[in-house]
C-alpha cells in the first residue's frame, strides 16, 4: 500500500514530521517497507532558455544559453525539438543524477561545444514516459526554485507493507484513522453527502448469486466529458506507481486508495439491457482491461448484460464495455464480493489488481453506498454530467459483531496495566463503540484485576467486562485476543517491559529425545571420521527416487518447484551422490560427505525415517586421501563403507556386538560387494556397499565410489536403567595369550562364519577372534581360499598348561571344520 | 724395582694400550678374555701369588691387583665409550626429516553442517530456560498446517505461504510439506497437557528461490503454555535468546505489531545491528533494524484446537529461520549454498566436530 505525505494530510491534521510519521506508523504495525522523499528531484531547478543557436557541427542540437537564477548564464547541448529560446523547463547541473537515464551528468563536449547541464524531458526525471521534449513550463514559472517543489512533485510517497487482517488501512483514510488514534493528529476527513439524483436508474441489476454478492450499487451519471484527470489526481496515482488513463478511470483508483473502496465504470451506452451478477458459465470467455482473454468458470462470479460477461467481479472490468475518451453515459458500480470467491478466482486466472487486493482483505460494506456518492461526485465534479438515482440491491444492512471484553485481558496477555479508561478510549478512537459498566466497583468480589492462577479460570473482576461493537471495516477483529491486540499496539509495546519467565527452580534435566541424542551423536561420529555434513533436498528427480525403491504416488509434489525436485527422496544416497559428483566435477574427487536426516517411505508421519547415509568418492578414507610420500591412498571400497555404518550405528546406541551381517544389499548396491546390517533375523538397521554400475549411471556419477545408510529410528530403544553403576569389572590375573590358526576353505565360506565357529570353542576363555590374513592363490587348489585368524585367549581360573591348549586348539579347529567344511593349512 | 714389577708394568702398558685400540665392543671383549679371563694374561699373575713367598706377596699382591682393577677399569671405560659412539653412529643414521607432513586427524578434517551446529546451540540455550526439543513431520495435513492453526480456507495468510501439494489421494485429500514449524504446536499439545515449554527445529518448504529464500529451508518454533505467560515473558526469553545466541552482553529488539493467523497480538521483531562493514553484521550497535523472529500470543482458536480452553490457558510462541540466524551469526552470504554441498564451503562455513556448543564452555569457539 504506497501513499503520498500530502495525500494523508487531506484525512490527517497533524505537524508531525515525516519521521515521525514513518516511526509510528512502524510501531502500530502498519510496518513502512519504503519512503521516498523526492529528494533525488531537489537538484531539477526552473531555467529559462536565454538563446538557442544551431549547434556548428550538428543539424539536430542546438546550443542554448540557459538562466538557472544562479548569475550568469549557463551554455547547455541540447537535442530536444523544441527546444527553443524563452522556454522554460527543468535544468540539471553537472554532478546531477538523473534517474530517468541512470547517469550522473559530468561537464560534457558534444562535437566541440562544451555542454555545462541538461534540460530534462519528465521520462529523464521518471515523471511519466514523455520524452517527445524536455519539460515545457509555463513562462511565468519562478527560474531558480526548485521544479519539484514547484510543480508539487516532491511530495514523499510511503509505502506501507500491510498485512493481510488490515483491509481497512488498504485507504489513505484508514491509516489516518490509525495515526490519530496513536496520537499523532485528528482525523478531519470530510463525510460523504448523499448526491441527488435525477430519476431512477435506468439499468436495472438482478443478483443471481446472492452468495458471491451481498450487495451491489449502481449509478448512472449521463453527458458527462471524460477526458484527462486533473493534474493533482494524476500526479497522486502516479506517485503510487498507477498510470493515469482518463479521468473516469482515474477516478476509480483515486477512491479505491483513498477510501479502500473499489469501483468500476461502464461506459453505458456499451452495456446492453440491465446487469445480472451471476456465475460464470464454463467456458465462457471475456476480454479483459489488461487485453488478456480469460476462459472462465462457474466458480468464478460476473457481471453480465445481454452481450455476455462484461466485468469479473471484484478483479477487472472487461475491455468491451471500458470506459474511454468518447464515453457521454457513465456506469458507476460499487458492490461487495465475497472474498474466498474473489481471492480463488484472481488467483486461478492470475489477475492481481488493486480491487481484487481489498476484496479478498475484506472491504467496508457499510462503506458502499458512500463509496458511489464520492465517485458520483468526483465524476460530476470533474466530467461533468447528471447522475440518476442510486440502485440499490441486495444489501441487507451491516450487524456489528459485540466482543464481551474484560479489560483485565489486556494485562493477562500482555503483562502491562493499562488503566481500563485509556482501553476504553484507544478502542473508541479507533472507530469501536464500547458500552456497559463505567467504573470499577471495588467492593465487588475479586477485587481488581488480579490473576487467580491457582483456580485455573482467570477472575474477572465485576465492572470491568463491557461490551464493543466492532466497527465495519474491522473484519478481522473477533474476540478478546484481538482487542487486547489493538489496545496494545495504540498503547505502545515498547511500554511492555521484560519479565523474566518463571525459573523451574531445578537443575535441568535432559531435555533431548533418544532420537534426538542418537542423530546428533550419529552425526559427529560420521564428522570426527573425516567425513563432511551436507544437507541435500528433501525433493529428487522422480527417476533417481525410482532408482532407490521410491517414486510412488503419494509422494510426488503435484507442484515442484523445479522438474528435477518432484519426489521426496527415498533414500538419501541419491542426493549424496549427485553432492559428491557435483564436486568432482569442480576439481575435488575425493570426497566424504555424510548427511542425517529424514527420508520418507510414504506420506503418514510414521512413514518418516530418520537415517544416517554417507558416500565416499575417489580415495577419500578415514586415514586420508591421495597421494602421500608415506604412502597413497587407496580408492574407496565397500570395507569404508562398512566401517562408517557401523560408527554410525554404534554412535547411535545400537548393540554392535549383536548386529550380523548377511551379505548383498538393495539393487542400488553392487551385488558381490555390498551388505546388509541386522539386528536379529528381522530388524534391518542398516544397508553399505559400493553401487551398482547401472545405478551410477543412471545417476550419471562415476568414480570410486561407497556408501552406507544406517537406520537411526530403528535402533532398539535401550531399556532404561535402574542405576548408572557400570558392570563389575573382573580383572583375570593370568596372562592373556594368542595362537594364530590358518584354515583352507571353500571360496564360499564366509569369514564371519568361520570367525563365529571359532569364537563358538570356549565362549569363556576366547575373548577375541581377529582375521589377519586371507589369501587365494593356486596352491590352495582351485575355489579355495586360506583364512587365517587370530584367537584371543583370557584364562581366568588358573594358568592354562599346553595340554590345555591342545585341546582348545582341537575344538576350533573341530568347530571350524564342521561350519565351514575347512581344514588347518599344513 | 724388581723383574716381577717391571714385567707387570709393561703388562699393563701392553694391556692398556690393547684396550685404547679396540675399535668395537667385540674387540674389547677380546682383551678382557685375554686379561681377565680364566687363562687372561692378568689372571695368570694372580695365580702366581699363591707361590710366593710373604713378603714378595705382600709386595705383589697390591702390584697384581691394583692392575687388575686399572684394566678393569679401563675395559668398562672403554666399553662404555664405545656403546655411546655406536648409539650415536647409530641415531645419525636414523635421522629423518621431520618436516615432511603428517595427514590430518579426520576429526579435523570432518564438518558439522551450520544448521546442525546452529541447532545445537539453541538447543544448549533453551534447554538452560528448560525448553524441551520436539519435532514433527515434514509431510503434513491441512488440518495441521493450516486449519488448526487458524488459517481460515481462502484467506489471503494461506496464499502467502507458496505451498507445496501431493497429489490427491482417493479420496479428495491432498498432503502438503509444511510451510512452517507450527503443525508441531498442535501436535504437542494433542500429547501433551501444559506447563508447556518446547522449541521445535526442522525442515521446512516454500515455493521459493532467491538468494535469502529456499524452498526447503529450516525453522525454529518456540511454544510456551501454562496459565500466566504472557507478552511481557515473551519479550524476555527472546531477548534473552538473542543475547546468548549472538553472544553479545546486549542487544536492542523492536517489537512491531504483525499479523499471523495462529498468534494475536502478533509481533515481529527487528534486531539492532550495524551493516556498514561489507559482509559483516555486528549486533548490539549500528543503525540497522533487521527482521529476525514473528511472534505473538497463541491465538484462542489454536488453543481450542489443541484441546485447551483459551479462558485458562495461555502462552506464547515464535518462529524464525535457523538458516537466517545462522547467516547472520556466521556471515554466509547466500542461502542456496547451504544445501549445495561445495567442500569448500563445508570446510570453510562448517564446524570441527568435536565443537560442541554448552552454555558452560561458550556456545562457539
Amino acid at each position: 500500500m504506497k501513499f503520498t505525505l500530502s495525500w494523508l494530510k487531506d484525512h490527517l491534521e497533524t505537524d508531525a514530521s515525516l519521521d515521525e510519521i514513518v516511526e509510528k506508523l512502524t510501531m502500530i504495525g502498519l510496518e513502512v517497507e519504503s519512503v521516498d522523499d523526492k529528494a533525488a528531484l531537489r537538484p531539477f531547478v526552473i531555467a529559462k532558455v536565454l538563446t538557442a543557436e544551431k549547434h556548428p557541427d550538428a543539424d539536430k542540437l542546438r546550443v542554448l544559453t540557459v538562466d538557472t537564477g544562479s548569475g550568469d548564464p549557463i551554455q547547455v547541448v541540447c537535442g530536444a525539438p523544441n527546444a527553443r529560446a524563452g522556454l522554460v523547463g527543468a535544468f540539471a547541473a553537472p554532478g546531477t543524477y538523473v534517474p530517468g537515464i541512470d547517469v550522473t551528468l559530468s561537464v560534457g563536449n558534444i562535437r566541440g561545444v562544451e555542454s555545462r547541464g541538461m534540460m530534462c524531458s519528465e521520462r529523464e526525471l521518471e515523471l511519466s514516459d514523455e520524452h517527445d521534449g524536455i519539460i515545457d513550463l509555463p513562462a511565468d514559472a519562478p527560474v531558480g526554485t526548485p521544479y519539484a517543489t514547484w510543480a508539487k512533485l516532491d511530495d514523499p510517497v510511503i509505502e506501507i507493507n500491510l498485512t493481510p487482517n488490515r483491509p481497512d488501512a488498504t485507504s489513505v483514510h484508514g491509516i489516518a484513522r490509525d495515526l490519530a488514534a496513536a496520537g499523532l493528529g485528528t482525523l478531519k476527513t470530510a463525510p460523504v453527502e448523499p448526491v441527488k439524483g435525477d430519476g431512477a436508474c435506468p439499468v436495472k441489476v438482478t443478483i443471481e448469486a446472492p452468495d458471491l454478492c451481498p450487495g451491489f450499487a449502481l449509478r448512472l451519471v449521463r453527458g458527462v466529458t471524460n477526458g484527462p484527470s486533473p493534474k493533482w489526481m494524476q500526479q497522486r496515482l502516479i506517485a503510487i506507481g498507477l498510470r493515469p488513463i482518463n479521468a473516469l478511470v482515474d477516478i476509480t483508483n483515486y477512491v479505491t486508495f483513498d477510501r479502500g473502496r473499489p469501483l468500476h465504470v461502464f461506459d453505458a451506452a456499451k452495456v446492453a439491457g440491465d446487469l445480472v451478477v451471476r456465475r460464470a458459465n464454463d467456458g465462457e470467455t471475456v476480454l479483459g482491461l489488461d487485453q488478456r482473454e480469460y476462459t472462465l468458470t462457474p466458480e468464478m462470479c460476473v457481471i453480465a448484460d445481454r452481450n455476455g460477461v462484461e466485468s469479473i467481479a471484484g478483479i477487472m472490468g472487461g475491455e468491451h464495455s471500458g470506459c474511454d475518451e468518447t464515453t457521454t453515459d457513465v456506469l458507476i458500480e460499487s458492490a461487495l464480493w465475497d472474498p474466498i470467491t474473489t481471492a480463488r478466482t484472481g488467483r486461478t486466472l492470475g489477475i492481481i489488481t488493486d480491487a481484487r487486493y481489498r476484496f479478498e482483505r475484506g472491504v467496508d460494506p457499510e462503506f458502499m453506498v458512500p463509496g458511489l456518492e464520492l465517485a458520483t461526485r468526483l465524476v460530476t465534479e470533474l466530467c461533468g454530467g447528471t447522475p440518476s438515482e442510486a440502485e440499490v440491491v441486495g444489501y441487507a444492512g451491516h450487524t456489528p459483531k459485540i466482543v464481551s471484553f474484560p479489560f483485565s485481558e489486556v494485562r493477562r496477555l500482555t503483562g502491562i496495566d493499562v488503566p481500563a479508561d485509556e482501553s476504553r478510549s484507544i478502542l473508541t478512537r479507533l472507530g469501536f463503540t464500547v458500552s456497559g459498566a463505567v467504573e470499577m466497583k471495588v467492593s465487588a468480589p475479586g477485587g481488581l484485576a488480579e490473576l487467580m492462577p491457582s483456580s485455573g479460570v482467570h477472575a474477572v473482576p465485576a465492572g470491568d467486562r463491557v461490551d464493543v461493537a466492532v466497527p465495519s471495516w474491522r473484519p478481522d477483529v473477533e474476540g478478546k485476543a484481538d482487542l487486547v491486540e489493538e489496545v496494545m499496539r495504540i498503547h505502545g509495546v515498547d511500554n511492555i517491559a521484560p519479565q523474566p519467565l518463571a525459573s523451574h527452580d531445578a537443575v535441568n534435566g535432559r531435555i533431548l529425545t533418544t532420537l534426538q541424542i542418537r542423530t546428533r551423536n550419529a552425526r559427529r561420529a560420521l564428522a570426527v571420521r573425516g567425513m563432511m555434513e551436507a544437507v541435500t533436498w528433501s525433493f529428487i528427480p522422480a527417476k533417481h527416487a525410482e532408482l532407490f525403491g521410491g517414486g510412488q504416488r503419494t509422494l510426488k509434489l503435484a507442484n515442484p518447484i523445479a522438474a528435477d525436485m518432484s519426489d521426496m527422496r527415498p533414500s538419501l544416497l541419491p542426493g549424496l551422490l549427485a553432492a559428491a559428483q557435483r564436486n568432482a566435477d569442480r576439481g575435488f574427487a575425493d570426497v566424504a560427505l555424510f548427511e542425517v536426516s529424514g527420508t520418507y517411505e510414504g506420506d503418514r508421519p510414521e512413514q518418516q525415517r530418520r537415517v544416517a547415509g554417507g558416500v565416499r568418492r575417489g580415495t577419500a578414507r578415514l586415514d586420508g586421501q591421495g597421494r602421500d610420500w608415506a604412502g597413497n591412498a587407496a580408492p574407496v571400497g565397500v570395507f569404508d563403507a562398512k566401517a562408517d555404518a557401523f560408527a554410525a550405528l554404534e554412535a547411535a546406541g545400537a548393540p554392535v556386538d549383536k548386529l550380523q551381517v548377511e551379505a548383498g544389499g538393495p539393487g542400488w548396491y553392487h551385488p558381490g560387494r555390498s551388505g546388509t546390517i541386522k539386528l536379529g533375523p528381522k530388524v534391518v538397521l542398516g544397508t553399505f556397499g559400493e553401487f551398482h554400475p547401472r545405478t551410477l549411471e543412471a545417476l550419471d556419477v562415476s568414480g570410486p565410489l561407497c556408501g552406507f545408510e544406517v537406520f537411526i529410528d530403528a535402533v532398539p530403544e535401550s531399556k532404561a536403567k535402574p542405576t548408572r553403576t557400570k558392570p563389575r569389572l573382573d580383572l583375570s590375573p593370568f596372562q592373556a595369550v594368542r595362537r594364530d590358526f590358518a584354515f583352507v576353505v571353500d571360496k564360499a565360506v564366509e569369514a564371519g562364519t568361520l570367525t563365529r565357529a571359532a569364537a563358538s570353542a570356549d565362549r569363556k576363555l576366547i575373548t577375541g577372534v581377529r582375521v589377519f590374513d586371507v589369501f587365494e592363490g593356486a596352491s590352495l587348489g582351485e575355489g579355495r581360499k586360506s583364512i587365517a585368524i587370530e584367537v584371543s585367549i583370557q584364562p581366568v581360573e588358573r594358568t592354562l598348561t599346553d595340554e590345555d591348549f591342545e585341546a582348545l586348539a582341537a575344538k576350533i579347529v573341530e568347530n571350524v571344520a564342521k561350519q565351514t567344511g575347512g581344514s588347518l593349512r599344513g | 724395582m724388581s723383574a716381577a714389577q717391571a714385567e707387570l708394568e709393561q703388562l699393563e702398558a701392553s694391556l692398556l694400550s690393547d684396550i685404547a685400540s679396540a675399535g668395537d665392543e667385540q674387540a674389547i671383549e677380546a682383551v678382557r678374555v685375554a686379561a681377565l679371563g680364566k687363562k687372561g694374561s692378568v689372571s695368570e699373575k694372580l695365580k702366581t701369588l699363591g707361590a710366593m713367598s710373604a713378603e714378595e706377596r705382600q709386595v705383589m699382591g697390591p702390584a697384581i691387583n691394583g692392575l687388575k682393577d686399572r684394566v678393569a677399569a679401563a675395559l668398562a671405560e672403554r666399553k662404555t665409550a664405545l656403546r655411546d659412539a655406536a648409539i650415536e653412529a647409530r641415531l645419525a643414521s636414523e635421522k629423518l626429516d621431520v618436516t615432511l607432513p603428517v595427514r590430518q586427524s579426520p576429526a579435523e578434517r570432518g564438518r558439522i553442517h551450520p544448521i546442525s551446529q546452529v541447532i545445537d546451540e539453541i538447543a544448549a540455550i533453551f534447554g538452560d530456560l528448560g525448553f524441551a526439543i520436539a519435532e514433527g513431520p515434514d509431510v503434513e495435513t491441512d488440518h495441521y498446517n493450516f486449519t488448526a492453526l487458524n488459517f481460515p480456507e481462502g484467506h489471503p495468510a494461506r496464499e502467502m505461504h507458496d505451498t507445496f501439494f501431493f497429489q490427491p489421494d482417493d479420496n479428495g485429500e491432498r498432503r502438503l510439506l509444511r510451510t512452517h514449524t507450527s503443525p508441531v504446536q498442535i501436535r504437542t499439545m494433542e500429547a501433551q497437557k501444559p506447563p508447556i515449554r518446547i522449541v521445535i527445529p526442522g525442515k521446512t518448504y516454500r515455493q521459493d528461490s532467491d538468494a535469502t529464500h529456499s524452498p526447503m529451508f529450516h525453522q525454529l518454533e518456540g511454544l510456551v503454555i501454562d496459565r500466566t505467560a504472557n507478552v511481557a515473558n515473551m519479550k524476555w526469553v527472546l531477548s534473552e535468546f538473542c543475547k546468548a545466541f549472538f553472544e553479545v552482553p546486549s542487544v536492542n529488539m523492536r517489537f512491531r505489531p504483525s499479523f499471523f493467523p495462529f498468534t494475536e497480538p502478533s509481533l515481529e521483531v527487528d534486531i539492532q545491528c550495524d551493516r556498514s562493514r561489507p559482509g559483516e553484521v555486528r549486533f548490539g550497535e549500528g543503525n540497522d533494524w533487521m527482521e529476525i523472529l514473528g511472534c505473538g500470543m497463541v491465538h484462542p482458536n489454536v488453543l481450542r484446537h489443541g484441546g485447551l480452553d483459551p479462558d485458562e490457558y495461555q502462552g506464547f510462541a515464535w518462529g524464525m529461520g535457523i538458516d537466517r540466524i545462522a547467516m547472520l551469526k556466521y556471515g554466509m552470504p547466500d542461502l542456496r549454498a547451504f544445501f549445495d554441498a561445495d567442500v569448500r564451503w563445508l570446510q570453510h562455513y562448517g564446524f570441527r566436530p568435536l565443537d560442541l556448543p554448552t552454555l558452560f564452555g561458550g556456545l562457539s569457539q
